[in-house]
C-alpha cells in the first residue's frame, strides 16, 4: 500500500519520538502576527532563548489593524501597543515583517500564499486556527496556541499527536452560483463541527481538482471548522502555476529540484486512508448558516430545520429565527466581504461581477475588505474598487476586519451580518448579541443588494 | 525546565453545560488585546456572564453556590473555534485547574495541557449525572485521579478518558513541551539540513 501526502510530509519533518507517543515535528515555515506572538516572545526572552530559525519566520499584522484609518499611532492604544511589540520583536530577532509600509501587509493566510512562502510538502505553523488554509498547496499546516508559538520560535519544532487521515472526496460539476464556500459549508453540515477531531482532511475528487487555488484555499481554510486539525489538497499543475514567479517561490534550477520534491510527496494512487467519504457536487446549492456554529447551515431554498435538541434551541433563541420558516428573506443589516476565507482577489472579482450597476439596499452597511495590500492593489488596477463604491460598499484597507472583533469593525446590538467569514459563533463579530450568517461572496453580494438573505441565482439571473 | 508533576486534581465543580462552547465565548475577541496574559482571568466567559451594561446575567459562574469551584463540567466539543491560548489562560487564571467534558476541540486540548490545565472526558450520561450531583451539592469534592484515570465525586466513581501522551506528560511533569523539545536540538539541525526547501 502507498502513502498519503500527510504521512510523507510528516515523516520528512519528524525529528524524534517523544515520551508518551507524541512526535517532535520540524516546522518549515512559521508565520506570526500581533495577537498570539507577543506573549511567546516574552516567554523565550525570559528563558534566555533565541529565535532558532529567523529565516523561517515571517510576520505580518492583521487582526487588530484598523481598515479605515491606518495612520500611526492607531486610535486604539492597545492595538498600537501590540503593533509596536511586533515591530520590536521582529526587529530584535531578525525576522522579516510585512507591515503596512512593506506593501505586502494583510491577513497572514493570504499573505503567505501570495508571496510564494506557502509551498507543497512543507510544514507550516501559525498562531491562528485558520492556518489550515495553507493546505491548499499540499502543505501540512497547523493552527497553534501561544505556548506552541513559543516552542516554534525557540526550537522550530512542536510536539504533536499523529493524526488519522480522512479522504473527503467531492466529485462532479458545481451548479451555477455554487462556490468553494458552499462546498465547505455543505461538508461541515454533513460531517459535523467535531467530525474531524483527530483527523487530517485530504480534500480530493474532480470538484476539488477543478477549483482554482483560491477556491481550494477557501475549502482548506474552514477544515478547522469541521474539527479537523489540518486540511489539504494534493499539489498539481495548477498549484505550480500559481507559485511560479512569486517572491519567495524557488527559481531557476531550484524550481526544477523543488518540482521533483513536490511531485514526490503527492498521495500515492494506492495510498491508504483511515476513512473515505464521498460527496456529489450536484447535490450542493448555495449555502447559508442559520445558527451559532458552522455546522448549522442549509441550502438557500431550504426551510429552517425543526428539532428540539438543546443546541438548536440555543441557536434559535440567539439568532431570533423560527424553525420551519424559510431562511430566504431574512432581513440583514450588514454585508461583509473579506476575511482569510473570502478576501482574495477572486472573491472580490466574483462579487464585483454581480454588483456592477447595482445598488446596496438603503438600510444595509456594506464593507468590502481586501485580504492584503497586494489584493487591494490588484483590485484597484482592475477597477473593482469603483464597482464596489458605486454600488454603495465601503472600500477598506486590508485586515481581518469584521470577521472578529479586534479592530473597530464590529456589529452593534443584535444586527445581522451576511458575512463571507468563517465563524458564526455567538458574539463573534463584536457584539454579544450580534448575529452572523455565513455565505459565499456572491451570496453576500446578493444579500447586500436585496437587503435580505437571498438566492444569488434568482437575484442575478443565473441558471 | 522542571515543572511539578500533576497526579491529582481536587476541587469543587461548576457545570457550564451545552455543546460547542467556543473560544470566542470563553474569551471574547476584544479581550485578546494584550501583550501578556496577566489579568486575563477576569474576562473568562465575559459575554456569557455580563450583559452589555455590565450587569451579571444568569450564568453558573455568577452563582454564589459555585464561587469556589475549580473544576468546570462541560458538554461536547468544548473549546472549539479559534486557537487562541487566551481561552485556557483565562480559565486557568480565573482559578480553574481542570475541565471535565464530553469532548474537547483539538487545539484547545493541546493548549490547556501545555499549561497544566487538566482536560479529561466522560460520557454524556456521566456528565449529566455529575452535573446533577454538583447542582444538588455544590460543596462536594471532586477528585480527578490522573494516574488511575478515574473521577470520584461522593460515592460515585467514573472511569475518565485521557490521551496516553497527555497522561504521561502530566505525571512526568513534562506537559510544558519546551523542555523536551530543547533536548533534541542536534536532531532538529539534522532534519533542517536535509530539508529540500528554505526561504533565505
Amino acid at each position: 500500500m502507498g502513502k498519503n501526502l500527510f504521512q510523507k510530509v510528516w515523516d520528512i519533518h519528524k525529528v524524534a519520538d517523544l515520551p508518551g507517543g507524541r512526535t517532535q515535528l520540524f516546522i518549515g515555515l512559521h508565520l506570526i502576527h500581533e495577537v498570539t506572538s507577543p506573549q511567546a516572545f516574552a516567554m523565550i526572552k525570559e528563558l534566555g532563548l533565541k529565535v532558532a530559525y529567523p529565516d523561517r519566520t515571517f510576520a505580518t499584522c492583521d487582526h487588530i489593524i484598523p481598515t479605515d484609518n491606518i495612520s500611526r499611532p492607531f486610535a486604539d492604544s492597545m492595538a498600537e501597543e501590540m503593533m509596536q511589540a511586533l515591530e520590536k520583536n521582529t526587529k530584535e530577532n531578525g525576522i522579516t515583517f510585512f507591515g503596512p509600509e512593506s506593501g505586502y501587509q494583510g491577513v497572514v493566510h493570504i499573505v503567505g500564499p501570495e508571496l510564494g512562502l506557502t509551498q507543497p510538502g512543507i510544514t507550516v505553523a501559525c498562531g491562528d486556527s485558520h492556518t489550515a488554509t495553507h493546505g491548499a498547496f499540499g502543505a501540512i499546516a497547523f493552527g497553534i496556541g501561544t505556548s506552541q508559538v513559543r516552542d516554534v520560535l525557540a526550537t522550530q519544532t512542536m510536539a504533536l499527536n499523529d493524526l488519522k487521515v480522512r479522504r473527503v472526496e467531492v466529485n462532479g460539476k458545481l451548479k451555477p452560483g455554487v462556490y468553494a464556500k458552499d462546498i465547505i459549508l455543505y461538508l461541515i453540515r454533513h460531517l459535523g463541527v467535531n467530525g474531524g477531531i483527530g483527523y487530517a482532511y485530504e480534500f480530493a475528487g474532480s470538484t476539488i481538482e477543478n477549483l482554482s487555488m483560491e477556491g481550494r484555499m477557501t475549502v482548506c481554510n474552514m477544515a478547522i471548522e469541521g474539527g479537523a486539525r489540518v486540511g489539504y489538497v494534493n499539489p498539481d499543475a495548477k498549484t505550480y502555476d500559481y507559485l511560479k514567479g512569486k517572491k519567495y517561490a524557488p527559481k531557476g534550477e531550484k524550481w526544477d529540484k523543488m518540482l521533483a520534491y513536490w511531485e514526490s510527496i503527492k498521495s500515492d494512487k494506492d495510498a491508504e486512508y483511515d476513512d473515505v467519504v464521498v460527496f456529489n457536487a450536484e447535490d450542493i446549492e448555495p449555502m447559508v448558516t442559520w445558527g451559532i456554529n458552522p455546522e448549522q447551515g442549509i441550502g438557500i431554498s431550504e426551510k429552517l430545520p425543526m428539532g428540539d435538541n438543546p443546541s438548536f434551541k440555543e441557536a434559535y433563541e440567539y439568532m431570533k429565527l423560527k424553525p420551519g420558516a424559510p431562511i430566504k428573506g431574512t432581513k440583514i443589516d450588514v454585508a461583509f466581504i473579506g476575511s482569510c476565507t473570502n478576501g482574495r482577489i477572486e472573491d472580490l472579482r466574483e462579487a464585483a461581477k454581480y454588483l456592477k450597476g447595482k445598488k446596496v439596499a438603503s438600510h444595509v452597511k456594506a464593507l468590502a475588505v481586501p485580504g492584503s495590500a497586494t489584493v487591494k492593489a490588484k483590485a484597484e488596477a482592475e477597477g473593482l474598487d469603483k464597482i464596489f463604491i458605486e454600488a454603495g460598499f465601503e472600500w477598506r484597507n486590508p485586515g481581518c476586519s469584521m470577521c472578529l472583533a479586534m479592530n473597530p469593525d464590529k456589529l452593534v446590538g443584535d444586527q445581522i451580518c451576511a458575512s463571507t467569514s468563517n465563524r458564526n459563533f455567538k458574539g463573534r463579530q463584536g457584539s454579544s448579541s450580534g448575529r452572523t450568517i455565513l455565505m459565499s461572496p456572491a451570496m453576500a453580494a446578493a444579500a447586500a443588494v436585496t437587503g435580505e438573505v437571498s438566492d444569488v441565482r434568482e437575484v442575478f439571473g443565473l441558471n | 525546565m522542571s515543572i511539578k508533576p500533576i497526579k491529582k486534581v481536587m476541587g469543587k465543580g461548576v457545570p457550564i453545560l451545552g455543546d460547542d462552547i467556543d473560544t470566542d465565548r470563553i474569551i471574547p475577541a476584544r479581550y485578546l488585546k494584550c501583550v501578556t496574559f496577566d489579568g486575563i482571568g477576569e474576562f473568562a466567559f465575559y459575554d456569557e456572564r455580563f450583559d452589555s451594561d455590565g450587569k451579571p446575567k444568569n450564568h453558573p459562574l455568577n452563582d454564589n453556590r459555585f464561587k469556589d469551584a475549580s473544576i468546570i463540567i462541560a458538554g461536547n466539543n468544548f473549546g472549539c473555534g479559534s486557537s487562541r491560548e487566551h481561552a485556557p489562560q483565562s480559565i486557568k487564571r480565573a482559578g480553574f485547574s481542570a475541565i471535565i467534558a464530553e469532548s474537547f476541540a483539538e487545539i484547545f486540548y493541546g493548549n490547556s495541557t501545555t499549561l497544566g490545565l487538566v482536560c479529561v472526558t466522560l460520557s454524556n450520561d456521566e456528565i449529566v449525572e455529575l452535573a446533577k450531583t454538583v447542582e444538588a451539592n455544590p460543596n462536594i469534592q471532586i477528585e480527578i485521579d490522573i494516574e488511575g484515570e478515574v473521577i470520584r465525586a461522593g460515592d460515585k466513581v467514573y472511569k475518565c478518558g485521557i490521551k496516553p501522551s497527555t497522561k504521561k506528560s502530566l505525571l512526568d511533569g513534562e506537559y510544558d513541551s519546551l523542555g523536551v523539545l530543547l533536548k533534541n536540538m542536534d536532531k532538529v539541525k539534522e532534519v533542517e539540513k536535509n530539508l529540500p526547501y528554505s526561504f533565505a
